[in-house]
């Protein structure tokens, strides 16, 4: 039978209940999202199940929502099964001071430097990680870029502020 | 009398058994600009740690200030030996995104393109890999008919590396009779060439006994360290993106996905290999498709979408109403829908991922790509502990490794 959205969304509530929530489809992919703290366990569900088979970790990648309170940082989770040509879209948030997540690179090896990456630029403690230190950015740096508190340009500039960018 | 030395060594560093070693940042078996800490044991690597990072140019943190047009030269410069499938990749996430409806006939343009390109980054790879085991001729072979392919670029789009190819919804400029001229010139006379190439190496004997047993990694692992495109294939999974995801009506085409068993550097060679034919018979599919359209069909090049494609250049020279699109275009005055959306694409070296997602305002709030050799370059440690140091150096150039691409 062939895997659809519909029966992983099934499959996910039955083994976890409520812990797994806002299911959605956007272009084709399901996504939902889950509290940090069973990260490993859905991963690991979805990977061991062998109805599911989400056994390649496509992508790994943070968000930060600074108006999301006690949520602000987001890790992202491309998953996908060659077999049945399905991903999946699985998502955790964590509050800006309280970044510790459990790391997936246990699971998959492909997690280690994206996570590396995502700590690189957002801050988020993998805990559990074998070497969790910046990568692309010196070691030196104190901050984490791709925080939206950070802006991109001078900020003494008038000429580029936020409203002709359409979020004033 | 003790003697006293004028050197004073590291703590530990006499009892060390092994020699360190930097290869990179700038070395000439790097082929870019990344670094290895090798600790060898006589001519064994021990183990090796890769840092990358050296060209690093924030680009998801600029992607987050610029509308959709300004990311396409963003993108050129990720993967630039294969740039117009960056370019495209991106085009083609804004037009999922944006949900816009291309003619037969753009689709079959921009394989022609892509294929190239994918013809291109193939080339260079294979005959690096050919470097680095001692044979530079096919290097400097080949090199003159990857110049064909550029000039076919230069032809659809004026530049020739980083091309900024194309528009949201097709191409700036219709294909010239030139450029198909180039194309046909291109078709006659490198299959020929490519054979040669191959026979140049495939069975050659030193070559082979440099290459296969070396930087092998089975199915399994290789899912793992999450490999994807020649090098995944190589060790025998059959994932293509241009088959599972087709974009760009690859289900139109029909072609072959080459696999390797072993995912050695000789599979990779002949996977990629096996894939440049591939290629050119999608090229030759599409040009035979492109010459059957009729009438005003014939010279789409385009999709109709007003607010993201940009006028013509006579236009915006000459009417107000065109020079004003042009700007608001280009500034990115049209705000996104919401909404968030991963779409991929095969690059010349594995699945390039886009993950945009809008708030509704003018640029994406984020933008991720997902970079295929920064993902298996966690790898290389693993290919080659307890090789030959000169197989080390194979092993990295036969993944496809770009500094572009590692470091975005």
């Amino acid at each position: 039978m062939a895997l659809s959205n519909e029966i992983i969304q099934n499959k996910l509530i039955e083994k976890f209940g409520e812990q797994v929530l806002n299911f959605s489809t956007a272009s084709g992919i399901l996504s939902f999202e889950s509290s940090k703290e069973i990260n490993l366990k859905v991963l690991q569900f979805l990977y061991e199940e062998p109805s599911l088979g989400f056994t390649f970790l496509t992508d790994l990648c943070g968000v930060n929502y600074p108006d999301n309170i006690g949520a602000e940082l987001v890790v992202v989770y491309h998953l996908h099964n060659f077999s049945e040509n399905i991903r999946l879209r699985y998502s955790i948030s964590t509050a800006v001071n309280e970044t510790a997540v459990f790391t997936a690179s246990k699971l998959f090896e492909s997690a280690n430097w994206m996570e590396r990456e995502t700590y690189d630029f957002f801050g988020i403690n993998f805990v559990g990680h074998p070497n969790l230190k910046r990568i692309l950015n010196v070691d030196e740096m104190d901050y984490f870029p791709l925080r939206k508190q950070y802006p991109l340009e001078d900020q003494t500039r008038i000429d580029k502020d936020d409203e002709m960018f359409g979020r004033g | 009398m003790e003697h006293q030395s004028h050197i004073t060594l590291p703590k530990g560093s006499i009892e060390k058994t092994t020699t360190t070693l930097n290869i990179g940042p700038t070395h000439p078996a790097t082929h870019g600009v990344f670094q290895n800490i090798m600790e060898v044991d006589g001519e064994r690597v021990v183990s090796t740690e890769q840092t990358v990072g050296y060209i690093h140019r924030a680009f998801e943190k600029l992607a987050e200030r610029r509308p959709l047009y300004q990311i396409t030269p963003i993108t050129d410069r990720l993967n630039y030996c294969s740039s117009p499938i960056n370019n495209m990749g991106w085009h083609i996430t804004c037009e999922r995104f944006l949900k816009i409806e291309l003619p037969k006939r753009v689709d079959y343009l921009r394989v022609i393109i892509m294929e190239l390109a994918r013809i291109s980054d193939h080339l260079i790879c294979n005959s690096i890999v050919g470097v680095d085991t001692g044979a530079y001729t096919g290097f400097l072979y080949v090199m003159q008919y990857r110049e064909l392919i550029y000039e076919i670029y230069e032809e659809v789009c004026g530049s020739r590396l980083t091309t900024n190819i194309g528009r949201i919804g097709g191409f700036e400029r219709n294909f010239t009779n030139t450029a198909f001229t180039k194309l046909e010139k291109f078709l006659n006379e490198y299959p020929k060439v490519l054979k040669e190439f191959e026979s140049l190496f495939a069975r050659n004997r030193i070559f082979m006994e440099r290459t296969k047993g070396t930087g092998g990694i089975s199915a399994e692992r290789a899912m793992n360290y999450g490999f994807t495109g020649p090098n995944l294939r190589a060790a025998g999974v059959d994932y293509d993106v241009r088959v599972q995801q087709a974009y760009s009506s690859y289900q139109d085409f029909d072609f072959k996905v080459p696999v390797g068993t072993t995912g050695d550097n000789y599979d990779r060679f002949l996977v990629r290999n096996a894939e440049m034919y591939e290629s050119i018979s999608i090229i030759k599919q599409a040009y035979q498709k492109i010459q059957n359209f009729k009438g005003a069909e014939a010279e789409v090049y385009h999709a109709d979408v007003p607010e993201y494609y940009l006028p013509k250049k006579e236009d915006v020279y000459t009417k107000m109403e065109a020079l004003i699109w042009h700007f608001k275009i280009i500034m990115g005055e049209i705000d996104l829908p919401k909404g968030q959306i991963y779409s991929a694409v095969e690059g010349g070296n594995g699945e390039l991922g886009f993950y945009l997602i809008s708030d509704g305002g003018r640029t994406p709030f984020r933008l991720h790509f997902r970079r295929p050799c920064f993902i298996y370059y966690q790898a290389f440690e693993e290919l080659i502990k307890g090789g030959m140091l000169s197989d080390a150096v194979v092993t990295m150039s036969s993944l496809n490794l770009i500094a572009g691409e590692l470091d975005a």
